[in-house]
């Protein structure tokens, strides 16, 4: 309870709110780092994901790599990077990443993939071009989904670039290891809030967001269907499909 | 005019929906195709605006090879009203009657003030045009399926299934409706249904599809019940299950109509 009180304090001491290695610096190069990792690796996975969704080719090998990705230790991969390309962001840069990827691709192809293809035939029949069904139709109403792999693949990211701090004077991770090294316990315990904050508000407001990309008309289904709902109201679209006639 | 000429289709798997299918859909006139499942009547009706492809034969319209023509120009030159409607959930009433003359890069306004009159067309009022599709009843979005359909004023519309997916008492309103505007507007009307009632009320011409893709017969109602081409015909309309075996008998001074069964069918107009 007492480090706890420490690490409190440690926060709110001025002195660590000035200066070079100062909080609000090293948020902002946490955020920096974090940002640069989400923008590439959507970059990579989003379109791949909504190939593989609109498609529905190649699932099999998207599950295989992305569940392969999900498997292999972030600091595993960073130390051998860091031996290899040497000190500096590129190594925690490009480990996080691979991070990010399985849910980027999850969220796009399920989110595409969970479009009712009911809807999707009848847009195609209507005379929509591949482009316009994906624009006008797969994305709109899957983004949802694809909201929430980008905020969770945001978490993640977030949480997990303290481990930059390990190989690059960078980031939150900057006084979890100085703390470590110096046995400055407060310091430590102090940087772990900070990050723990930062990604609870990062999650918050992404939150926000995959509520108001839901579509309206989604929204706005009638209230007498609850009765006859079996799970929540989900963002993605279609009719359910139920027993005899609705009116 | 639509006519089909051998048209055959394999899908890869094997299964043969349409086996060398010969038809012609007569211009202006409404032809249905009516069948059970698997009788190969909506893949007939999809490779019209090429949504599938025949694996032999031609399908043409006005004499022209529709697999000469660009898929997607030839679809939004057609009208498709679907099972379920099909509305885009996202998309209020009138963006979705709007949708293919926008997508053909009509104005957004006269496109829109199109969309309206097409509400009063097919019987919807104008205040439904900023409601969403998961707002409006089962019958108001077949209605608003059917004015999509008629959104680029198509010489040709499709319908696959409409009525499928109402309450009875919607689908024969819809169905009236439907006689009505047809009366009107004398469009091309390729129907597909696996309800023979509904056939006989629509079609000028009746196709009786049977599995594995053949036609049994294709004429007016009147011919099929008069002259069905084999058993499988007559037992389709129902004719041998005297459903249609209609008499007439006398009940208190009144000349009722009654079945095979002798339900009551209907009283007999003087």
């Amino acid at each position: 309870m007492n480090l706890l009180l420490e690490a409190i304090a440690w926060i709110f001491d001025p002195a660590n709110w000035t200066g070079a290695g100062s909080i609000p610096e090293r948020i902002m190069q946490h955020l920096a780092i974090s940002a640069t990792v989400l923008v590439i690796a959507s970059l990579i996975a989003l379109p791949i994901g909504m190939f593989v969704g609109h498609t529905g080719r190649g699932k099999d090998g998207a599950v295989t790599v992305s569940g392969g990705l999900r498997a292999l230790p972030t600091l595993g991969l960073l130390t051998l990077l860091g031996l290899s390309i040497g000190i500096g962001l590129q190594a925690p840069i490009i480990a996080l990443v691979v991070l990010a990827l399985p849910p980027l691709l999850a969220g796009a192809y399920a989110g595409l993939e969970s479009v009712d293809r009911r809807t999707v035939d009848a847009a195609r029949a209507m005379g929509m071009r591949e482009r316009q069904v994906i624009g006008k139709v797969e994305l709109p109403l899957g983004m949802p989904i694809i909201v929430g792999g980008i905020r969770s693949a945001t978490l993640q990211i977030v949480a997990t670039a303290t481990l930059a701090a390990y190989i690059a004077d960078d980031g939150l991770g900057r006084f979890i290891f100085a703390g470590l090294k110096t046995r400055d316990y407060a310091e430590m315990l102090g940087g772990s809030i900070l990050v723990i904050l930062l990604a609870l508000a990062i999650d918050g407001l992404f939150a926000i967001i995959q509520r108001l990309v839901v579509p309206a008309g989604v929204r706005a289904t009638r209230t007498r269907e609850l009765r006859s709902r079996p799970t929540r109201p989900r963002a993605v679209v279609g009719q359910p499909i139920t027993e005899g006639n609705r009116e | 005019m639509i006519e089909f000429r051998g048209v055959t289709k394999q899908f890869p798997d094997g299964t043969v929906a349409v086996a060398g299918v010969d038809i012609v859909v007569p211009p202006r006139k409404t032809t249905v195709f009516v069948g059970s499942s698997g009788s190969g009547k909506t893949t007939l009706l999809r490779m019209i605006n090429r949504m599938v492809d025949p694996t032999g034969g031609q399908v043409l319209i006005d004499g022209t090879d529709v697999a000469t023509l660009e898929p997607v120009a030839l679809r939004r030159s057609i009208g498709y009203v679907m099972q379920n409607s099909g509305l885009l959930p996202h998309r209020k009433v009138i963006d979705n009657v709007a949708t293919v003359p926008m997508l053909r890069g009509e104005k957004k306004a006269a496109a829109h003030a199109r969309a309206l009159e097409l509400l009063d067309t097919v019987g919807l009022d104008r205040s439904l045009a900023d409601k969403y599709p998961s707002q409006l009843s089962g019958g108001q979005q077949q209605r608003v399926g059917v004015a999509r359909g008629l959104a680029v004023d198509p010489n040709i519309l499709l319908m696959d299934e409409p009525f499928g997916a109402v309450d009875p008492i919607v689908r024969s309103e819809l169905q009236q409706e439907l006689l009505r505007l047809q009366g009107e507007l004398g469009k091309t009307v390729v129907f597909v249904t696996h309800d023979i009632d509904e056939a006989f009320l629509l079609g000028d011409q009746v196709v009786i599809m049977q599995q594995g893709g053949q036609i049994s017969q294709a004429a007016s109602p009147a011919e099929i019940l008069a002259n069905p081409a084999d058993d499988f015909v007559a037992d389709f309309v129902g004719a041998n299950r005297g459903k249609r075996a209609l008499h007439v008998t006398e009940v208190d001074g009144r000349r009722l109509v009654v079945d095979g069964d002798g339900r009551p069918a209907g009283v007999l107009a003087s």
